[in-house]
């Protein structure tokens, strides 16, 4: 036999290497669910499926870099504080001005298409997402832009496996941010979310404004793209800041959602680490397979959807019609 | 408290479905509202509690008028805050959330802690049965304990006046009385009520007035006593004789076709 091959099947079963399989398979995979979740949330609630979650991303890393590194927001007026808190506070201004730019879309561009069908709208979003990313690319300009973030490339070292500093930042937001959502589920405005999703004539008969829920919604959704934007845009993935493709990497959460169910924020969740840990996993396991080529890793995301689309049309967690009037 | 004056609702433009009907609900009062399918019962709920616009009608004459004020296409949510709640044909209950919170999600107008804990003391203490399941996903209750949670999602609004629309549908005729008395019940705690119903010997028998409606005209109103003793009503609703004994059912087809109301 070969002895090459023999030295990379030695060094592919190393444990070292599932190690940090599922590390990336983490890191991955809480970026995917981060936008679908934001994106199941604004499905459930106003039933459009926003194309646009995309740009939502890109634009959401683009304010941080803005602010923390463009425009030196708040920086500039806090010269000696630490810069771990800059960069957060700079974080927390570009996260709340998300919120407010994801209401401002659905009240200008969504509400008035409440009613009409379920396509006319995707289309809608569809327009918004070219509108949004080209604007946003424009203002980028051709270099990435950097976020300014005060992790770098640092890592930390678990013996088998070194983890980077933003990927643990981004497994603990990951974590806040699905209990939030979780806790938000539950109070009054959460209650009154679901009650829309599940019934909207019902639910405005309780006298629940539906256009707020739809607000809020949307408000968490662009929230939710702008987080996982920024994790995109630092070091184990684009470490050069945010660029003209962000809004791609952005497209694999929709293998995500549709292995998870539409209509189901734990199937997005699901969804998104399954796609994040087989992408990884056949990084890891199949890149030295000759016939499948380079970069196999990036298509089986969508071997995977194919897959659950033949057995389950409407996703693992999904119901089974989703059409509604 | 509720007077609707000469209501006329279209629905996309060209459906004339109400011309122009009157009712009034007064203080403390339980008035039934009488009338076949197709009537146009359920649109005059839907043009009260301003949920028209979902079906594409509009109020094209008319006005209503609660309290005082003019609430003729205003916001559900406005509508709901003034003081009038609903309990919808065919329960529409939040089937994916629990008991609980199919009762917040009622009570979502209702800020106000104290506020909402005496609404939450009156559901219980009407339906016990919801607080022994309260966590139970309300899917999965009974048709029966459907209905007892939609009329209670409706009372965490703490209404003045409360419209059931076809509370009766689908249930057992022992469940149909348990609905009655707390219609009865609910009423005694000083809540108006509006009872939309096909079953008129149970609509009848409680209210303090009837109305009757057919093909968007109210054709008949007065005391429930008196409409129950009425030869059409008999006729119609009760298919009974004239004189009082059971009539077979085609023997009331026959006289539907012979006889149409006020004609």
């Amino acid at each position: 036999m070969n002895p090459d091959i023999l030295i990379l099947a030695q060094e592919t079963a190393h444990p070292s290497r599932f190690a940090e399989m599922v590390v990336e398979g983490l890191s991955l995979g809480t970026i995917y669910a981060l936008l679908a979740v934001g994106f199941v949330i604004i499905f459930k609630a106003t039933q459009v499926i926003n194309f646009a979650h995309g740009a939502l991303a890109t634009m959401g890393a683009f304010l941080v870099a803005s602010a923390a590194t463009i425009i030196d927001v708040p920086g500039r007026w806090m010269p000696s504080a630490p810069d771990w808190l800059v960069w957060a506070l700079s974080v927390l201004i570009a996260v709340i001005a998300m919120a407010g730019i994801g209401m401002l879309l659905e009240r200008v561009f969504l509400r008035p298409m409440v009613g009409e069908e379920l396509f006319a709208v995707a289309i809608v979003t569809l327009g918004l997402d070219i509108f949004l990313r080209n604007y946003t690319n424009d203002w980028i300009g051709p270099q990435p832009r950097p976020l300014g973030d005060p992790f770098g490339a640092e890592v930390v070292d678990l013996g088998w496996v070194s983890i980077a500093q933003t990927e643990i930042a981004q497994i603990v937001v990951a974590l806040v941010a699905v209990g939030a959502i979780a806790l938000f589920f539950q109070s009054r405005m959460g209650i009154a979310m679901r009650a829309t999703a599940f019934d909207q004539e019902a639910a405005r008969a309780q006298g629940i404004s539906v256009g707020r829920v739809f607000s809020i919604s949307w408000a968490i959704g662009a929230v939710l793209a702008a987080i996982a934007g920024i994790f995109i845009s630092l070091f184990p993935r684009r470490a050069a800041g945010v660029d003209n493709t962000t809004a791609f990497f952005a497209f694999k959460a929709f293998p995500a959602i549709i292995i998870g169910g539409l209509d189901s924020v734990v199937g997005a969740i699901v969804g998104g680490l399954l796609v994040g840990f087989s992408e990884a996993a056949a990084g890891t396991y199949l890149t030295g397979v000759s016939f499948l080529g380079t970069g196999f890793a990036g298509i089986v995301p969508y071997l995977l959807m194919l897959l659950v689309l033949i057995v389950r049309p409407y996703g693992i967690f999904g119901t089974e019609e989703i059409r509604r009037v | 408290m509720l007077a609707v004056e000469n209501l006329e609702v279209v629905y996309n433009d060209v459906v004339l479905v109400l011309r122009g009907i009157s009712l009034e609900v007064g203080q403390g009062q339980i008035v039934a509202l009488l009338g076949a399918n197709g009537a146009g019962k359920t649109t005059t709920l839907r043009a009260i509690t301003g949920l028209l616009d979902v079906h594409e009608g509009d109020v094209t004459k008319g006005e209503i008028i609660f309290d005082g004020s003019d609430i003729t296409d205003a916001e559900p949510s406005k509508i709901v805050r003034q003081g009038i709640s609903q309990v919808m044909e065919g329960r529409r209950v939040f089937a994916e959330l629990t008991i609980d919170e199919n009762l917040r999600a009622g009570a979502h107008v209702n800020g106000n802690r104290s506020a909402y804990n005496s609404s939450h003391d009156r559901v219980m203490s009407l339906f016990p049965r919801l607080e022994e399941r309260r966590g139970a996903t309300a899917g999965y209750l009974s048709g029966g304990e459907q209905q007892m949670l939609a009329i209670g999602r409706a009372l965490m609004q703490d209404p003045k006046l409360l419209i059931l629309d076809e509370p009766s549908l689908g249930l057992a005729p022992l469940l149909v009385q348990e609905v009655r008395d707390i219609i009865v019940e609910i009423n005694e705690q000083g809540t108006a009520v509006l009872l939309i119903e096909q079953n008129a010997n149970m609509a009848l028998t409680i209210a303090h007035h009837g109305y009757i409606m057919e093909t968007g005209k109210m054709v008949m109103d007065g005391d429930p006593a008196r409409l129950l003793k009425d030869d059409d009503v008999k006729e119609f609703y009760l298919g009974l004789h004239a004189s009082g004994e059971k009539k077979s059912f085609r023997d009331v087809k026959h006289y539907k076709r012979r006889k149409r109301w006020l004609s």
